[in-house]
């Protein structure tokens, strides 16, 4: 099955000195599909999430990646310039925060254009052009596109990070807690946004949170994790109507009815 | 015991902190555009009076080089009179107004008229030489940029000045890609200026004392203004030309004249002036006075 798969991980395992941020991780992700991981805080799940972006060196363990060739490549093995040009072209990274994702000092437009001015586009209309177009995706009105992202409120900001992102038309995004801070509504706006761009673009996402009802909107597959190590994994349907794990179960049973 | 009255050494600076700059500044013309590190020294001036440009000046002189020293163009301000002093008193060398006179030229934001030719040295004064540091604070971050040449950062700030102004309106220290690998601040020249820095015969040195760094342009370097497609690169046009002595194309400052709104421009540099008016040209101001 790896032969397929987009995002490859085998036995990663983070050190933190002698205590264990994820231990002997093993998934894959296959392309056009939303894999999501969840459980409760400490759990390991951002730094699972970092060490497979190449945020976060690992201790052991290798991730390895499918390049736009068709090609399997050891992240690790990557040097750095390679790295970072994946990182801004083939990938995305959706930040909890959307302050740590945006360049809050510049315009929407320059931040949606960033990418675009990175992979070496110099014509300042095209440039905008693009940018209006992505900021509608986003549901972001164009007359916007000239102010900061700190005239934003916290919803709009997280679409512009998303915007920023999916720019370069990324084949995987990862995402760390995208709807957290924010309130339902607005939540619910975004979640449906997220859906409707991701089944449109076709991308793989790997996207950490620990609100069930995220999981089920968004994601195909789930993984739970505690303790840094993987307990459950499987169709998100199956893993929340039929949880095998008992810290699973306690999970699902900590949803309030609605 | 000797009573010996202490002296400086020549030029200000003792040989082995000559020796060390030197040492930057070959490292700085190996590399152009790429910024050196040294251990810059306390100098007897304040930091952004040209410390940095001192100290190239201070490491590159020799007793028979003859040095012109430029403030905003003019050799009769501040900055320029009291670094002219420092060096006529501390290394004896002669000194002049005359660019073309001059073997080293330490300036602070122009870059003179009259063209630099071969053998000739120009010393900026680089307040912040990084010019990635007011969208990317973090020095580690942009060291690591420039070693991947990562500039799509540098273009943000163009876009941001079109999107705002509907031009290119960043108007001096306006970045430079050099040799098309590093991209350079050229430190606080205008824009005007920058197409000098193109293929000059002349060396060019930069030295920024607070920021401790050196960075060199060697002669006949290829340096290009970055812009956009639609939006090419363009250097300030003045209306009218100089009011003293009637020189066209360059660089004008503006002078207010009284409070009732009267101003007139005349050369930024004074020595390109003062040698136009003694050959007999004249300006709107000079024609009115002599009558």
């Amino acid at each position: 099955m790896s032969e397929s798969s987009i995002l490859s991980v085998r036995h990663l395992t983070k050190l933190y000195g002698a205590r264990a941020g994820c231990e002997d991780v093993s998934f894959d992700v296959f392309p056009g599909e939303v894999v999501a991981i969840v459980g409760e805080s400490g759990s390991g799940k951002t730094t699972l999430l970092n060490c497979i972006s190449t945020r976060l060196a690992s201790t052991s363990g290798t991730v390895s990646y499918a390049m736009r060739d068709g090609m399997m490549r050891d992240l690790a093995s990557l040097s750095e310039a390679e790295r970072r040009f994946l990182m801004r072209t083939d990938w995305g990274f959706v930040h909890q925060h959307a302050a740590d994702g945006l360049r809050m000092r510049v315009s929407a437009g320059a931040n949606v254009g960033e990418r675009l001015m990175a992979v070496g586009e110099r014509h300042y209309g095209h440039i905008r052009e693009t940018a209006t177009d992505w900021l509608g995706r986003v549901e972001i009105a164009e007359d916007r596109i000239d102010d900061r992202p700190v005239a934003f409120s916290g919803g709009m900001r997280q679409r512009l990070q998303i915007a920023r992102n999916l720019v370069t038309r990324p084949r995987l995004v990862f995402m760390d807690e995208p709807t957290g801070g924010l309130d339902v509504s607005v939540q619910a706006r975004l979640l449906d946004l997220l859906r409707s761009l991701v089944a449109e673009m076709g991308l793989s996402v790997v996207i950490v949170t620990h609100d069930l009802a995220v999981a089920r909107l968004l994601s195909q597959r789930m993984i739970v994790m505690q303790g840094g190590r993987i307990i459950e994994a499987g169709l998100t349907d199956r893993v929340l109507d039929d949880p095998h794990h008992a810290y699973t179960q306690l999970l699902v049973a900590s949803i309030p009815e609605s | 015991m000797t009573t010996a009255i202490p002296t400086y050494n020549f030029a200000y600076l003792d040989e082995q902190t000559k020796r060390m700059i030197r040492r930057a500044i070959l490292k700085a013309i190996a590399i152009p555009g790429y910024q050196v590190p040294f251990a810059s020294r306390e100098m007897p001036m304040p930091y952004g009076w040209g410390t940095g440009g001192v100290q190239v000046t201070a490491s590159i002189l020799g007793p028979d080089d003859i040095l012109k020293v430029i403030d905003q163009g003019a050799d009769d301000t501040t900055n320029a009179v009291s670094i002219r002093a420092f060096f006529e008193r501390t290394a004896g060398v002669a000194t002049t107004t005359r660019t073309a006179e001059a073997t080293v030229i330490q300036t602070r934001h122009r870059i003179p008229e009259t063209a630099l030719i071969e053998g000739q040295t120009i010393v900026f004064q680089v307040p912040i030489p990084e010019p990635l540091r007011f969208l990317e604070p973090r020095e580690t971050e942009t060291r690591v940029m420039h070693a991947l040449e990562e500039y799509g950062l540098m273009h943000v700030k163009l876009y941001e000045d079109i999107a705002r102004h509907g031009h290119i309106a960043t108007t001096y220290a306006y970045p430079v890609k050099v040799e098309g690998r590093y991209v350079m601040d050229p430190s606080p020249i205008p824009k005007f200026d920058n197409p000098k820095l193109h293929r000059s015969p002349a060396l060019q040195l930069f030295g920024a004392g607070r920021e401790k760094r050196i960075y060199a342009l060697p002669p006949f370097t290829n340096v290009v203004s970055l812009d956009f497609e639609d939006h090419p690169f363009q250097v300030q046009s003045f209306e009218r030309p100089c009011a003293l002595c009637g020189a066209e194309g360059v660089y004008l400052d503006e002078v207010v004249m009284d409070d009732k709104g009267g101003r007139m421009f005349v050369c930024s540099d004074t020595d390109h002036c003062e040698t136009r008016r003694e050959a007999g040209f004249t300006g709107v101001q000079t024609a009115e006075a002599a009558e």
